[in-house]
C-alpha cells in the first residue's frame, strides 16, 4: 500500500516543491504551462493510448472547456454567477465533456480511420467556426476575461500568477489521480481490451461501441479541465487554442513520451513545453529541431521517452544498471559532440554575422570555422559508431537474466 | 449568369484536377501500406520549390521534367529508410511519423529557400490567353494543367489495369500476403509505389506552384482536402479518389460562385433576426465564407452514413 | 547575433535582488526593449525584418553615438511569439521577468489586443512595476478607441484613418463606378468592408459595391473562383485588406485572369510580394501607407537605406514606423531623464517629433495614436530610386495626404493611473 501511494506523494510534493525552486514570474509562468499541458496530454493518451483511438482533433475539447470558462468569469465579473474562481476548470470539464457527449455519438460507431478522419473533420468545423461565430468566439481576436472580480478565496484575490499555480496544482493532482484510478476501472480495463481487439471484447458481452464512447466522454472532460485551466492562468482564449495546430501539439507530446505508459504523456508535455519555450528564445530554426527529434524519436525510440526509460527495468530490478553507466557515457560524448557541432553547422550555414555558439564565435565567411565544424561532425560521428559494439555488449550483459532470478520469476 | 457558370465549372475542373494528381499518389500509397501519409502534401510543395530553384538556372521546362524526379527519389528514399523501420511498429507509428516529417519539410523548406514568397513564374510560351469568354481570359496555363492532369488519370489507369505490374499492384492491395507468397518482392513494390507517389505530387507542385503561389504554407493548405478526397472516393480505387476530386473541386467553385447564403433562406421563410440576437453570426453566414470548409462537413457526412466512401470496397 | 544568448532568465529574482544593489546607480546599465514578434514559422519574414530595422536603427541613432542618458546603450531583446496570442502572453512574461520595461510588437491585431489586456491588468495588479506597450503596426482601431489604455501607443495610422485616404484617392478617379471589396474574414477584413461601404456612400454616393465577399483566411487554394466572381461582377476595381499569401494569391489570379482593374491594398509590398508580383502587377497594385516611399524627400533617409543595405542587402526598410516609433521613445526618454513607462508615456503624449523623412509626428494625448502624412503608392518599376527585394520594382507614391488631415475623432475614455 505504502509503495503504491509512494509515486503520488512525490508527485504532489514536487508540485509543491518546483514553484519554490523556480519562483520568478518565468518560471511560475512555466509551471502553469507545463500544469496545463501534463492535463491535456493524459486526457489525450486516454483516447490514443488507452482507447486505441486517434484523434486529429482533441483541441476541439480543450478550447471549448476554455472558452466556457472564460463565459463563466465574465459573468462573474458582471456579478451574473457568484462563486470562486477556483471552480472555473469544472466548468471548463463539464463544457469539455458535453461536446464529448454530442460528438461521441456519432464519431465512436468505428475506431481506427474512420474515427480518425471524423475527428479531423470536425476539427476543421469547430475551428471555421469559431472565427465566423464571433459573439461566442470572440472572432481571430478571442475573448478575454478577468480572474480577481470572483470572491477571494481565503483572502487570495488572484492578483498574481503564482497564485494561479497552486489552484492549478490542486487540479493537476486531482485530474491525474482520477485519471489514473479510471485505467483502473473497469470501463478502463475494457477500453485496453477493444483497443486490443473489438471483436473479442463484443464476444464476451461487452459493446465496443459503448465502451469507446466512455473513454471518449472521459477524456473530453480532462481535456476541458485543462482548457478550464489555460482560461484561468492566461484570463483570455482565442481560435488558437481550438485549432489543427494545438491539436497535433498534444499528439506530438503524448507520443514523444510514450503512450504505452500512464507517465509518458507527463514527460511529453515537460519535453515539449521546455522545448518550445527555451529553445525558442536561443535560435530561429527551433522549429527545425523540435522535426528532426521528433522524426528520430518515431524512428529509434519507437515506444517514446517513457519506453526508454522503461527499458531499464529489468537491469534496474538485477541491480545491473550500474554496468550500463560506463558504456553509455563512453557513447554520449563522441555523440553529443556531434549533434553540437552539427547544430553549429547548421546555425553557420543560416547566419550572416558572426555568432556565438557556446561562448565560440562563429563567422560565416571564414572556412576555418567551417572545417572545425566538418571536421568534428564528422570525427564525431565515426567515434560514436565505434562506441556501439561495446554499448550493445554491456547492453546484453546488464539485460541476461542471472541463473537464480530466472527461477524465482 | 451563364458565364458564372461556365468559368465556375472550369475552375473547378482545374482545382479537382490538380487535387487528383495529389489523391492519386495518395490512395496508392494508403490503400497498400495503410499508411495515412501525411507529408504527401510536403512533397507537392518540395516538387514547386525545386522546380523554382530548377526554373531559375534552366527553365520552366526542365524544372517540369526533373522536380517530379527528384521528389519521387527522395519519396523511395524515405520510405526506404524512414517509414519500413517504422513500420514494425504499427500504424500509429508509421502515421505519426509521416506527421512529423511534413512539420520537418515545412521547416526545411524554410531553412534552404526562406519564409517569404517566391517568384516562381508561368513559362513564356504558356503566357497567353486560351481564350476570351464574356471578356474574362482563360490562360493556356490553365489548359495546360487540365491537359497534364488528364494525361496522368488516363497513363495510371492504363498501368494499374492493363499491364503486369499495375495488375500485381491491385492484387497487392486486396492481398498483399499471397502476393508476398507468390515470390514477389512487396517492400520493393512498396517503395516503388510510394516514390511514384510521391513523384506525382511533386508534379502537381511544379504545375501548380506558379499559379498557386510558392510559399512554405502551401502544404497546410492542401494537406487535409488531399485526405478528404481519399477517404470520400474510397480506399483503394482510383475511380473513386477521381470522382472525389471533381466532386470537391466543383463544389468549392460552385459553393465561391454561389451568392446564396443563410439571409435569402431567412428571407425566404419570411424569418428576420435583430443585429443583437445571440445566433446572429449564424444567420448571416453565406456560402462562398464557408466554402473552403465545406468538405469537411461532407467528409463528417459520408463517414457517418457510408464509412467505406463512395467508390470503396472496404473498410480501413 | 541573437543566437545562443546566455540563460539568465529562470531564476532571474535571486539574481535581480543581489545585482540592485550594486547597479542601481550603474549608469551604464543598458536600456532593454522587448520586441515581441514571430521569428520562426510561417510570418518569420516580417518579424525578422522588423526586428533588423529596429536593431539597425538603435546601433545607427544612438549607441554608436554614445547611448541615451548619459551613456547607457539600447539592447534589444527578441523574444519569438510565433504570432500566437499563447506564445505573446508566454514571452511577455519573459520580459516581466527580465526586468524590461518596455515591449515593442507589432504583427497581428489579434495579438496586440490580448498584449493589450494583458499589460493593462499586470499594470493594474503590480503598481510601480508597469510595462510599456509600443505597438509600431497593429491597426485595430479599437486599441485606441474602446480599448485604448495609457500604457499603448500606436505609431501607425489605424485603419479608418487609411480608408479614409484611400476612398478620397478612389473617389478622386473618375473612371471608377463600382468596386468589388474581398478580405479574409476576420475582424479586419469586416472593418474594411464596413468602413468602406460607410466612406464611400458618402463621398462617392454613384459608386456602386458591386461584391462584398470574405473568404476563410489562409485557406483558399485557388483564387480564381474569387476573381471569376469579380470579374463577371463588371466591377471597375478592387479594394482588399488582405496580407501575406493570401495578398499574393489574389493579386497574381486577377493578373493571369487578365483583368486590368486598380487593385487597392495595405499589404502589397516586401518581403518577397513585390518580387512575386513582378512585371505582371506594373501600375495596377496601389497601397496605402505612412512614411512616403519613392522618391525619398531627404537626405537622412537615403543614408540611413544605403547604410542599412550595406548591412543588410538582402533586407529592405520596410517599416520606417518602428524607426520612428523607437527614436521617439528615445526622446522621451531624454525629456523626461527617465527610464521609468509612467514618465516616458507622460513624455510622449502630445510629442511633434520630425522624423527623418523630414515630416512631423504627433502623438496625441487623447488616445496615443500617433498621426503623420499618409500616401498611396504604386507597384512600378519607373522613378523607383530605393526598389524592393532586390527586384528594380517598388512603390512610387503618388497621392499625399497631409497628417492635420489624416486626424480622426476618437472615443477613448482614457483611464490615467495616479502617481
Amino acid at each position: 500500500m505504502i509503495k503504491k501511494l509512494t509515486p503520488w506523494i512525490g508527485y504532489g510534493i514536487a508540485l509543491l516543491i518546483l514553484p519554490q525552486l523556480f519562483d520568478s514570474v518565468l518560471g511560475i509562468s512555466l509551471l502553469n504551462q507545463l500544469a496545463i499541458a501534463i492535463v491535456f496530454a493524459l486526457s489525450y493518451n486516454m483516447l490514443l493510448g488507452q482507447g486505441g483511438m486517434l484523434s486529429f482533433g482533441h483541441a476541439v475539447y480543450y478550447g471549448l472547456g476554455g472558452f466556457l470558462a472564460v463565459h463563466a468569469l465574465i459573468k462573474i465579473e458582471y456579478e451574473e454567477m457568484y462563486f470562486s474562481i477556483i471552480y472555473i476548470p469544472f466548468i471548463g470539464g463539464l463544457s469539455g465533456l458535453i461536446a464529448a457527449l454530442f460528438i461521441g455519438s456519432f464519431s465512436t460507431h468505428k475506431a481506427g480511420t474512420v474515427f480518425a478522419m471524423i475527428s479531423l473533420g470536425i476539427a476543421e468545423l469547430v475551428a471555421a467556426s469559431s472565427l465566423i461565430l464571433e459573439s461566442f468566439f470572440g472572432g481571430e481576436a478571442g475573448i478575454s476575461g478577468d480572474r480577481t472580480y470572483g470572491p477571494p478565496f481565503f483572502g487570495i484575490e488572484f492578483f498574481q500568477d503564482s497564485e494561479i499555480y497552486y489552484i492549478a496544482a490542486v487540479w493537476v493532482f486531482i485530474a491525474t489521480l482520477f485519471m489514473y484510478l479510471f485505467t483502473k476501472t473497469p470501463a478502463g480495463r475494457l477500453a485496453n481490451a477493444v483497443r486490443d481487439n473489438p471483436e473479442r471484447a463484443e464476444f464476451i458481452g461487452y459493446s465496443a461501441r459503448w465502451v469507446r464512447f466512455i473513454s471518449f466522454c472521459a477524456s473530453g472532460f480532462f481535456a476541458g479541465i485543462a482548457g478550464g485551466l489555460f482560461a484561468l492562468n492566461y484570463e483570455f482564449l482565442t481560435s488558437e487554442n481550438l485549432n489543427a495546430v494545438t491539436s497535433g501539439r498534444v499528439l506530438l507530446m503524448a507520443y514523444i513520451g510514450g503512450l504505452g505508459y500512464f507517465i509518458g504523456p507527463i514527460i511529453g508535455a515537460v519535453v515539449l513545453t521546455l522545448m518550445n519555450t527555451l529553445l525558442s528564445n536561443y535560435t530561429e530554426l527551433w522549429l527545425l529541431y523540435v522535426g528532426v527529434m521528433f522524426v528520430l524519436t518515431v524512428m529509434f525510440l519507437p515506444r517514446g521517452f517513457a519506453g526508454f526509460i522503461m527499458m531499464h527495468q529489468l537491469a534496474w530490478t538485477q541491480g545491473t544498471l550500474n554496468q550500463l553507466f560506463k558504456p553509455y557515457l563512453i557513447t554520449a560524448l563522441p555523440a553529443g559532440v556531434f549533434v553540437l557541432a552539427t547544430v553549429a553547422l547548421i546555425e553557420l550555414s543560416h547566419a550572416e554575422e558572426t555568432l556565438h555558439f557556446l561562448g565560440m564565435p562563429l563567422n560565416p565567411e571564414s572556412a576555418i570555422s567551417w572545417s572545425i565544424g566538418l571536421i568534428l561532425a564528422t570525427a564525431a560521428f565515426y567515434a560514436t559508431r565505434r562506441t556501439l559494439p561495446q554499448l550493445r555488449d554491456a547492453w546484453d550483459t546488464a539485460n541476461t537474466i542471472s541463473e537464480e532470478e530466472g527461477e524465482s520469476s | 449568369m451563364i458565364e458564372v457558370f461556365i468559368f465556375a465549372t472550369l475552375n473547378g475542373l482545374v482545382t479537382g484536377l490538380l487535387l487528383f494528381m495529389l489523391a492519386s499518389g495518395l490512395t496508392l500509397i494508403f490503400s497498400m501500406m495503410g499508411v495515412l501519409n501525411f507529408a504527401h502534401a510536403s512533397f507537392y510543395m518540395l516538387g514547386a520549390y525545386f522546380a523554382y530553384s530548377i526554373s531559375l538556372q534552366f527553365g520552366y521546362w526542365t524544372g517540369l521534367i526533373f522536380a517530379p524526379l527528384i521528389v519521387g527519389v527522395l519519396g523511395a528514399v524515405i520510405e526506404r529508410y524512414g517509414l519500413r523501420k517504422v513500420h514494425q511498429s504499427g500504424h500509429v507509428a508509421e502515421l505519426v511519423f509521416t506527421f512529423g516529417l511534413a512539420f520537418l519539410i515545412e521547416e526545411a523548406v524554410q531553412f534552404f529557400w526562406g519564409p517569404d514568397t517566391k517568384g516562381y513564374q508561368t513559362p513564356e510560351l504558356l503566357n497567353f490567353p486560351l481564350f476570351t469568354l464574356f471578356g474574362q481570359e482563360f490562360s493556356a496555363y490553365r489548359g495546360f494543367m487540365i491537359a497534364i492532369s488528364i494525361s496522368i488519370f488516363m497513363g495510371l489507369y492504363y498501368v494499374l489495369t492493363r499491364s503486369r505490374i499495375g495488375i500485381i499492384i491491385q492484387a497487392a492491395i486486396t492481398h498483399p500476403n499471397t502476393v508476398a507468397n507468390l515470390g514477389h518482392n512487396v517492400p520493393m513494390i512498396f517503395m516503388c509505389v510510394f516514390g511514384v507517389g510521391t513523384a506525382l505530387a511533386g508534379l502537381a507542385g511544379v504545375i501548380a506552384g506558379p499559379v498557386l503561389t510558392t510559399f512554405p504554407g502551401m502544404a497546410a493548405v492542401l494537406g487535409s482536402i488531399v485526405f478528404v478526397i481519399v477517404v470520400i472516393g474510397g480506399l483503394g480505387s482510383l475511380a473513386g479518389a477521381f470522382i472525389a476530386s471533381l466532386l470537391i473541386g466543383l463544389l468549392q467553385s460552385y459553393a465561391i460562385a454561389s451568392d446564396l447564403g443563410m439571409p435569402d433562406l431567412l428571407n425566404l421563410l419570411g424569418v428576420e433576426f435583430e443585429r443583437s440576437h445571440p445566433l446572429h453570426d449564424l444567420w448571416t453566414i453565406t456560402l462562398p465564407q464557408i466554402a473552403p470548409v465545406l468538405p469537411f462537413l461532407l467528409l463528417v457526412l459520408v463517414l457517418i452514413f457510408r464509412p467505406t466512401g463512395l467508390m470503396g470496397k472496404r473498410e480501413q | 547575433m541573437r543566437i545562443f544568448r546566455i540563460p539568465m532568465s529562470l531564476n532571474y529574482t535571486l539574481l535581480t535582488v543581489l545585482l540592485s544593489i550594486t547597479s542601481y546607480t550603474n549608469a551604464q546599465e543598458p536600456i532593454r526593449i522587448a520586441f515581441i514578434d514571430p521569428l520562426s514559422g510561417t510570418f518569420a519574414s516580417i518579424g525578422s525584418n522588423g526586428l533588423r530595422q529596429l536593431e539597425f536603427a538603435a546601433e545607427y541613432y544612438f549607441n554608436s553615438k554614445g547611448g541615451v542618458l548619459g551613456g547607457r546603450e539600447i539592447e534589444i531583446v527578441p523574444l519569438d511569439n510565433q504570432q500566437s496570442p499563447t506564445e505573446t502572453q508566454v514571452q511577455f512574461r519573459r520580459a516581466i521577468s527580465e526586468d524590461i520595461r518596455i515591449i515593442f510588437q507589432g504583427n497581428s491585431s489579434a495579438v496586440a489586443n490580448t498584449l493589450n489586456d494583458a499589460i493593462t491588468r499586470h499594470n493594474r495588479r503590480n503598481p510601480g512595476a508597469e510595462i510599456l506597450q509600443i505597438n509600431y503596426s497593429a491597426v485595430d482601431p479599437v486599441l485606441t478607441n474602446e480599448n485604448c489604455s495609457f500604457w499603448h501607443f500606436r505609431f501607425d495610422a489605424h485603419v479608418n484613418m487609411k480608408l479614409d485616404v484611400l476612398t478620397d484617392y478612389i473617389a478622386l478617379n473618375d473612371d471608377i463606378e463600382s468596386l468589388y471589396i474581398i478580405g479574409q474574414d476576420y475582424s479586419f477584413g469586416h472593418v474594411v468592408s464596413e468602413t468602406t461601404i460607410d466612406l464611400l456612400a458618402k463621398k462617392r454616393p454613384d459608386i456602386e459595391i458591386v461584391g462584398n465577399e470574405f473568404h476563410p483566411i489562409g485557406q483558399v487554394k485557388d483564387f480564381t473562383p474569387y476573381v471569376t466572381k469579380i470579374g463577371s461582377s463588371g466591377a471597375d476595381a478592387v479594394l482588399t485588406g488582405n496580407f501575406g499569401a493570401d495578398m499574393v494569391s489574389l493579386a497574381r489570379s486577377i493578373m493571369d485572369s487578365g483583368l486590368e482593374m486598380p487593385i487597392y491594398t495595405f499589404y502589397a509590398a516586401y518581403d518577397g510580394i513585390t518580387a512575386t508580383l513582378g512585371e505582371d502587377g506594373i501600375d495596377q497594385i496601389y497601397l496605402v501607407h505612412n512614411e512616403i516611399s519613392n522618391p525619398i524627400p531627404t537626405e537622412e533617409r537615403k543614408e540611413f537605406i544605403r547604410a542599412y543595405k550595406a548591412e543588410s542587402p538582402n533586407s529592405d526598410v520596410t517599416q520606417p514606423r518602428i524607426i520612428n516609433a523607437l527614436r521617439m521613445v528615445v526622446a522621451a526618454i531624454e525629456e523626461s531623464q527617465s527610464a521609468d513607462p509612467y514618465d516616458i508615456a507622460l513624455a510622449l503624449e502630445d510629442m511633434r517629433f520630425t522624423n527623418f523623412s523630414g515630416e512631423e509626428i504627433w502623438m496625441r494625448a487623447d488616445d496615443h495614436q500617433a498621426f503623420q502624412s499618409l500616401h498611396i503608392s504604386v507597384h512600378t518599376d519607373q522613378g523607383i530610386e530605393f526598389d524592393a527585394d532586390n527586384s528594380g520594382l517598388g512603390l512610387y507614391s503618388e497621392y499625399h495626404v497631409a497628417a492635420e488631415d489624416t486626424i480622426v475623432e476618437t472615443s477613448c475614455r482614457m483611464r490615467r493611473p495616479r502617481r
